[in-house]
């Protein structure tokens, strides 16, 4: 155990001191925590750390093996990136909510089984909703509620599936899904495509990213949908249901972002869409392609997060998110743009840029899989993605008509944290031999092809074609669009009108039926019951009573009215119940 | 540096250079689909030069006009004060 330090931990233990400190020193602090936990991850080694009993099952905290190191590692490095970004919040409770999120997230990557995965998997949704909230305003208060909701339901599902699948199988270890799918498989299969937001249930994610605060958007664009696709890699590789879905989330991403006007929300469907790309791969299932997938989550978490950064700068700067308010930008926030269109070129995976050598070896696992339609559906998702992200948002945001906002660069610490990502952008476009070797398989595949070059800049640039011909038809409308949270947000509707009508009018029926006819005859009977009572009962409960008094007089020292005191009982008995069962169950 | 090349694609002034530019490009990344070496084509699309131009032209189009006919047609867009 010595020389195995989790980063989760660092992360967790490494909040607590947080709201302690100030100025200086808490920056000097809050960038040291995930420096430490980068080195930690980079010399850490494959094994099995932390494995104990825990009422009669097999616990293993940490599980460290070639396909957790890529995530841990994209994870940390993301960590300083999203901390130097936020550097400049004066109030420590975002920082606090962060780096829980990220050692949850960690936890889950880490975790040996599915106890400690469920565990870390809540710590996630409660942290992450934080950020939500931290926003403040009736909106933000409101999405916050709804991703805490569908969270804490995915959850459920996703404890049911563990239990039914442990009872089944006698073991919680968690690894790949063999033999035969049961209940519990695809409960955990449904529990994990949640938080990946494959659809139908995406819509918390892109109902509750842009209500978040700019800089708590950066963190939740990283980390929940990637450590999804991470357990989806260790437990369903080659489930054929996920190529499909994977696809299909794709192509409905970039459908949805042509019709968004909120600029957080337009990025946060694209997420959608690339983590589509991810579980497709996964779905497929061979060797290239779950290093494509694991690839790209690499790749996709410093993009997206560099666009995401971007796009904050401007809410920032002009407090305005809907493109048909911005416009005109480019004058005064130049360095903005630059960083922002790096970040755009990666996702659109232009040559020299990291989406080039990620995206396309999953394209290229597809082709090898001999699946034709699917090499079409990802290749048109890409044009769509360069459509969107690489051109409708930046045009609208920074150029198109000029708004005459009032607008000047983010802060420092805003612009050095979107530099960090946009460097790692260009420099694993440059140079992707490091992060395949990173890559739980053997690499054999070669991005820089004449071929691909130039048939990757050919859908680009067409399409770049499209959009200058079809600009008008691409102008920002003043809508939202309808999304599959169309059913718990008006279906909470129809639930409060129930509880509201029927149900009251049930309840004032039952009440009269008490009234009219059971109330007589409860007063006959409590009549009888006075005279048993007066006579009989009266002579031993005096008797009783007397006793009771004095056990109460030494109660009454004990109970002081101090909650904490209480809780504390309540802690000692907990702990008590733990240990006799656990010796009892032995 | 950054500056200037953000204004370039920004200020009117560069309109037509710009477009200039845009269209040389577009030929040139053509000219090099055809004169560029194909090894192993796996599909009948692999062997055409200039298909990734027209397919990246078509799929953009489609795009922009399936999303919007689903969005105003088929009711997907709705105001904004449609949950309140």
């Amino acid at each position: 155990m010595t020389d195995f330090v989790h980063p989760a931990l660092l992360f967790i233990l490494g909040a607590l001191p947080i709201p302690f400190l100030n100025g200086s020193i808490r920056k000097a602090y809050l960038l040291l925590i995930p420096a430490l936990a980068i080195l930690a991850v980079l010399t850490i080694q494959p094994g099995s750390y932390g494995a104990t009993q825990f009422i009669g099952q097999e616990i293993l905290i940490a599980k460290v093996d070639k396909l957790s190191i890529v995530f841990a590692t994209v994870f940390t490095i993301m960590a300083l990136i999203g901390t130097v970004y936020a550097l400049h919040l004066p109030r420590p409770g975002q920082h606090v909510a962060a780096f829980v999120y990220v050692g949850s997230a960690l936890g889950v990557v880490f975790a040996g089984d599915y106890l400690t995965l469920y565990l870390f998997w809540e710590g996630m949704a409660f942290a992450s909703a934080y950020l939500v909230f931290a926003q403040g305003g009736r909106q933000a208060i409101a999405a916050g509620f709804r991703y805490l909701m569908v969270h804490i339901t995915g959850g459920v599902v996703l404890l049911g599936g563990v239990i039914l699948s442990g009872l089944s199988t006698g073991s919680l270890l968690f690894g790949p899904i063999a033999g035969e799918m049961g209940v519990g498989a695809y409960l955990i299969l449904a529990g994990f495509m949640l938080n990946a937001a494959v659809p139908p249930l995406n819509a918390w994610l892109t109902d509750a990213y842009p209500e978040a605060t700019v800089t708590g958007a950066v963190f939740m664009s990283a980390f929940t949908t990637k450590t999804a696709v991470y357990v989806l890699a260790r437990a369903f590789p080659g489930t054929e249901l996920l190529v499909w879905l994977g696809t299909a989330m794709a192509l409905y991403g970039v459908v949805y972002a042509v019709l968004e006007n909120d600029c957080r929300r337009l990025l946060a469907y694209h997420i959608v869409s690339q983590v589509g790309y991810m579980v497709a791969g996964i779905g497929i299932g061979t060797e290239m392609a779950v290093n494509g997938a694991t690839s790209h989550a690499f790749a996709h978490i410093l993009y997206k997060a560099l666009l995401f950064m971007g796009a904050g700068a401007v809410i920032y700067v002009t407090g305005r998110r809907k493109l048909t308010e911005l416009g005109g930008l480019y004058r005064t926030m130049p360095l903005t743009v630059a960083l922002y269109m790096i970040g755009a070129f990666a996702i659109s995976a232009f040559p020299f840029f990291s989406g080039f050598v990620t995206k396309s070896m999953v394209i290229a696992a597809a082709g090898q899989d001999h699946r034709a339609v699917m090499v079409l559906a990802l290749t048109m998702a890409s044009a769509g993605t360069f459509l969107h992200t690489g051109l409708k948002l930046p045009y609208y945001m920074f150029f198109g008509t000029d708004r005459g906002l009032e607008a000047r660069e983010p802060p420092r610490n805003m612009l050095v944290a979107m530099g960090m990502a946009a460097v790692l952008c260009i420099a694993i476009g440059v140079f992707p031999q490091p992060l395949y070797a990173l890559l739980p398989y053997p690499v054999d595949f070669e991005p820089y092809t004449g071929v691909h070059i130039t048939e990757s800049l050919g859908v680009l640039m067409f399409t770049a074609l499209g959009f200058v011909i079809f600009l008008r038809a691409l102008d920002p409308e003043n809508t939202i669009s309808i999304d599959t949270d169309w059913f718990y947000r008006k279906g909470a509707r129809v639930f409060m009108w129930i509880a509201g009508k029927p149900l009251a009018r049930y309840e004032k029926a039952v009440s009269d039926v008490s009234e009219t006819a059971a109330l007589p005859f409860l007063h006959g009977a409590a009549r009888a019951g006075l005279w048993i009572d007066l006579t009989a009962v009266d002579a031993v409960v005096n008797g009783v009573a007397r006793s009771i008094q004095r056990g109460g007089g030494a109660l009454r020292r004990l109970q002081t009215g101090v909650v904490t005191h209480y809780v504390l009982a309540m802690i000692v008995g907990v702990i008590a119940a733990t240990v006799v069962f656990t010796v009892a169950s032995r | 540096m950054i500056k200037r090349v953000v204004d370039f694609f920004g200020d009117e002034e560069h309109a037509s250079q710009r477009r200039r530019l845009f269209y040389l490009v577009l030929v040139l990344i053509v000219i090099a689909d055809f004169l560029v070496h194909r090894e192993h084509a796996e599909y009948l699309w692999d062997r055409l030069p200039g298909w990734s131009a027209v397919y990246g032209f078509l799929s953009c189009v489609l795009l922009i006009f399936v999303s919007k006919f689903l969005g105003h047609r088929a009711g997907l867009m709705r105001r904004e004060d449609y949950y309140d």
